[in-house]
């Protein structure tokens, strides 16, 4: 079946996009995360009065020339209709990315289109969307579904709008795989181009579920914080003793993945190589971590024996650190017993104490942390840890960004139903 | 032009994003509107909707230009 495969090629990092709480642009959004900025906030577009949970990470609204969002700048309003903001919010980082990569083959190119794929999951997808449908039927007007209500909300068709925006002929994926699909999603693409798939592939996650459904959803799974609804901004807080539960958010990130020599051939601005990934499975629960950590721990030891490195040559860990309080402590613990007596020399934050937790997009725009840690020696803060619940050797650059010396990180998502992938980026050249 | 004319061309105008001068009562919805077929099935429900009439799909299928809808729905509201 791989008998034409002579052996993997490099994968590298062109282009970026993002759309989150803190912003839209990716020098914006990282300035404001330097500077210790959050983007949580109480949830003002719906009702929370029934929710426990009343905060979450939302977009802002404005002018993309602010970095923030006025969805009529991307999308032509008749084409809003046809697809669920999970899918718009895709558009937007995606063409961020594309446009920062410079890659964009017209008309006149087809090979050049045909070995430029995308791959950008959801935890989630449509979520709002079926909603909405399902409300319609319950008020008897079945015939009133509309005949976008299907694809607004299959996972897929952000993959599938933008290979449609811009003539991407190459393969056309998405993951899915609960909180974890950002990663999946950026690896899993990689290796497409690793294994001669592809030259190019867009990459990434999205996700939209800040709606009454899906809020409602996680607080019956106890999921989420519900203690800091007059105090939005000290709410996801991991490692700290006071946390209890996630904060959702929004948003999308999407990177340009290429092959080493195709990207130096056309001159490309290189950000960083796609050196590691791992991936394991838990066997456990459908929503608990196994108790020892064991899943976090495998897929780390998988991605660094991909890369072939040790411990000791990663410098910063994006943890997965979503503010829960069994999550976070058993993340710490299988990254102590990977690293071993290396752990006092290691920094591990969690990025999503200023954005939330975006779910299927979270590793995605947490790849693009990573990679920015890399290109500015500087590890980004966890907002809120005041007191550890927990002591330990790892640096989890508490409340204030950290310069250091950064060339090689490895990034974390776990989700539900026991999945883990750990991806490892390193300074290009 | 009668009532339903212009309220038809507003829905037009309203879904498929187009400029209120290309929506005569000749134009065709996919071939000079740039509507896809999906475009067109929900046109017909924004028409059902906006007057009030059922159009069954093998009625539906016949409009295809701005004329085809006026005249239908015109027949339906005077039956």
């Amino acid at each position: 079946m791989f008998g034409h495969l002579v052996a993997p090629r490099r994968v590298v990092v062109t282009g970026m996009g993002i759309a989150c709480p803190l912003g839209l642009g990716v020098e914006n959004v990282w300035k404001r995360m330097l500077a210790g900025e959050s983007g949580l906030a109480a949830i003002q577009n719906f009702d929370t009065s029934a929710l426990p949970a009343k905060i979450a990470g939302q977009v802002p609204l404005g002018t993309r020339s602010e970095g923030k969002l006025d969805i009529n700048e991307w999308i032509p309003v008749k084409d809003q209709k046809k697809m669920d903001r999970f899918i718009q919010l895709a558009l937007v980082a995606a063409t961020e990315a594309v446009e920062d990569s410079g890659w964009n083959p017209g008309e006149d190119q087809e090979e050049e289109r045909c070995r430029t794929g995308v791959m950008i999951g959801s935890g989630i997808g449509g979520l709002p969307t079926i909603y909405e449908a399902s409300t319609l039927i319950q008020q008897g007007k079945t015939r009133r579904i509309s005949p976008f209500f299907i694809p607004s909300a299959l996972i897929n068709l952000a993959s599938g709008h933008v290979s449609i925006k811009y003539g991407f002929k190459g393969p056309n994926h998405a993951v899915v795989t609960a909180c974890a699909t950002g990663v999946h999603a950026l690896g899993d693409a990689a290796r497409l181009i690793a294994l001669n798939d592809a030259d190019v592939m867009v990459a990434g996650g999205a996700e939209a579920a800040v709606a009454e459904i899906g809020m409602a959803g996680f607080c019956a799974s106890r999921a989420l914080s519900v203690g800091f609804n007059d105090n939005p901004t000290k709410g996801s807080r991991p490692w700290d003793r006071d946390r209890d539960g996630f904060v959702m958010g929004e948003g999308a990130g999407v990177l340009v993945l290429e092959e080493l020599e195709h990207a130096k051939a056309r001159g490309a601005k290189i950000y960083a190589e796609v050196i590691g990934y791992g991936m394991s499975g838990d066997a456990y629960h459908i929503t608990a971590p196994t108790e020892d950590g064991d899943g976090a721990f495998r897929a780390m030891r998988a991605a660094l024996k991909s890369a072939s490195l040790q411990p000791s040559q990663i410098q910063y860990v994006n943890a997965h650190g979503t503010s829960t309080p069994m999550g976070d402590d058993l993340e710490l613990q299988a990254v102590e017993r990977l690293w071993g007596d290396e752990a006092k020399n290691l920094a591990m934050s969690s990025t999503k104490s200023a954005i939330g937790h975006l779910l299927g997009a979270a590793g995605a725009v947490e790849g693009i942390f990573s990679i920015l840690a890399i290109r500015d020696s500087v590890a980004p803060p966890t907002l809120n840890l005041e007191n550890p619940s927990r002591e330990s050797p790892i640096d989890r650059v508490a409340l204030e960004a950290q310069p250091r010396k950064i060339d090689t990180v490895l990034s974390n998502s776990f989700g539900f139903g026991g999945t883990n992938a750990s991806i490892i980026f390193r300074k290009a050249g | 032009m009668s009532d339903t004319a212009d309220k038809v061309k507003k829905i037009v105008v309203e879904h498929l994003g187009v400029e209120e001068s290309k929506v005569t009562t000749e134009a065709s919805f996919i071939d000079d509107l740039g509507a896809d077929s999906l475009d067109t099935v929900e046109l017909v429900m924004a028409f059902e909707e906006a007057f009030g009439v059922e159009i069954p799909d093998d009625a539906a299928e016949k409009i295809t230009t701005v004329k085809d809808a006026i005249d239908y729905i015109e027949k339906q509201k005077s039956a």
